[in-house]
């Protein structure tokens, strides 16, 4: 006869993605990537912003994007069409992007002759959030008609991310999205973020937006 | 919303510490997982039932203690628990700082396991 008996285990069930995460990292290092995850809820601007980004940054960094639908290429052929190199993923219905889906996704380029790499990862602020994709930093964009509450349904997104976007600036008069009291609510979750105001339509806020990531991408591949 | 890919690292990890310990069979597991993580406790177990037939953990209970959500204020130190979902404004009791950092409420752990 067995008796039952307790097995300690101790083991983060998150730690395989946290390896493969800090291993892609590696690899992007190497190869002087610099690799951007961005996050949103569907609809936020992702794509929109990805096409500013590219028409303004093409001529100083070669530049890529990955972009991950459940099960569409749309995103993907509007992002070709800018003239750099897109490669979709389908996730096939998962909800989010890991670290192993990423560094596959990345195979199809070749990271030598990049300098950025910019995931567009799937529409969703809750699932996102809980995986390490392995990019050198997260960037979210809230956009105004979703309200400036979410940063209280949505704290781990706001948490995990090193850059917030506030996206359809052009709408606020339109609306009782209040930015200040956004921003107090983000600041609490994440003291050091930095908040960028932007319309992708008109084209406010994009300077700084530009700037801060011109930054992060010349201090990583060290130019 | 994302229990399927988690369920599969929590049977995984299960079943080489199984083997490592020749159980026969896995009865309980208990995990650890903070309140930040959407995870549905019945989707977990409704998945595990699903991916572990054939197994040693084949009808294992997945036990969940829930790690509730903890910030420690960056300017006199003082931590507390908090209530995120039904958070509207939050300031550090102790000296009214707005500048929170997260100290626990992200857990994904697994503890161990009753097994025969």
């Amino acid at each position: 006869m067995s008796e039952i008996r307790l097995i300690e285990i101790r083991e983060d069930i998150l730690s395989d993605n946290r390896e493969l995460a800090s291993l892609l990292r590696s690899r992007l290092k190497k190869h002087k990537t610099y690799l951007l995850n961005l996050m949103s809820s569907p609809g936020a601007g992702k794509t929109s912003l990805i096409l500013k980004t590219v028409e303004r940054l093409k001529n100083r960094f070669s530049i890529g994007v990955l972009e991950a639908d459940i099960d569409s290429i749309v995103d993907a052929e509007k992002v070709a069409a800018s003239g750099v190199q897109a490669v979709q993923l389908r996730t096939g219905g998962f909800c989010h992007l890991d670290a192993g889906m990423v560094a596959a996704g990345l195979d199809a380029f070749d990271l030598d002759a990049l300098d950025l790499i910019i995931i567009e990862n799937v529409g969703n602020l809750v699932c996102p959030a809980e995986f390490d994709t392995g990019a050198i930093h997260n960037a979210m964009i809230l956009s105004v008609p979703e309200g400036d509450d979410k940063p209280l349904k949505y704290p781990l997104m706001f948490s995990v991310s090193q850059v917030l976007l506030v996206n359809k600036t052009d709408y606020l008069s339109l609306s009782d999205f209040d930015m200040r009291l956004l921003k107090e609510r983000v600041l609490r979750l994440n003291a050091t973020m930095p908040v960028i105001p932007v319309s992708c339509r008109t084209g406010e806020g994009i300077d700084a937006w530009i700037s801060w990531l011109e930054g992060k991408v010349s201090e990583f591949i060290g130019q | 919303m994302h229990e399927l890919p988690v369920t599969q690292s929590i049977l995984d990890i299960v079943l080489k510490h199984a083997r490592m310990n020749r159980v026969r069979r896995v009865h309980a597991i208990n995990l650890a997982i903070g309140e930040m993580s959407d995870l549905q406790d019945e989707w977990i177990q409704k998945y595990f039932d699903y991916i572990s037939k054939g197994t040693l953990a084949q009808g294992a209970r997945l036990v969940i203690d829930r790690i509730p959500v903890v910030f420690r204020c960056n300017a006199c130190g003082w931590e507390s628990g908090v209530e995120t979902r039904g958070m509207k404004d939050f300031a550090c009791p102790g000296c009214g700082g707005r500048e929170l950092a997260l100290v626990s409420g992200r857990e994904y752990y697994i503890r161990d396991m009753e097994a025969e």
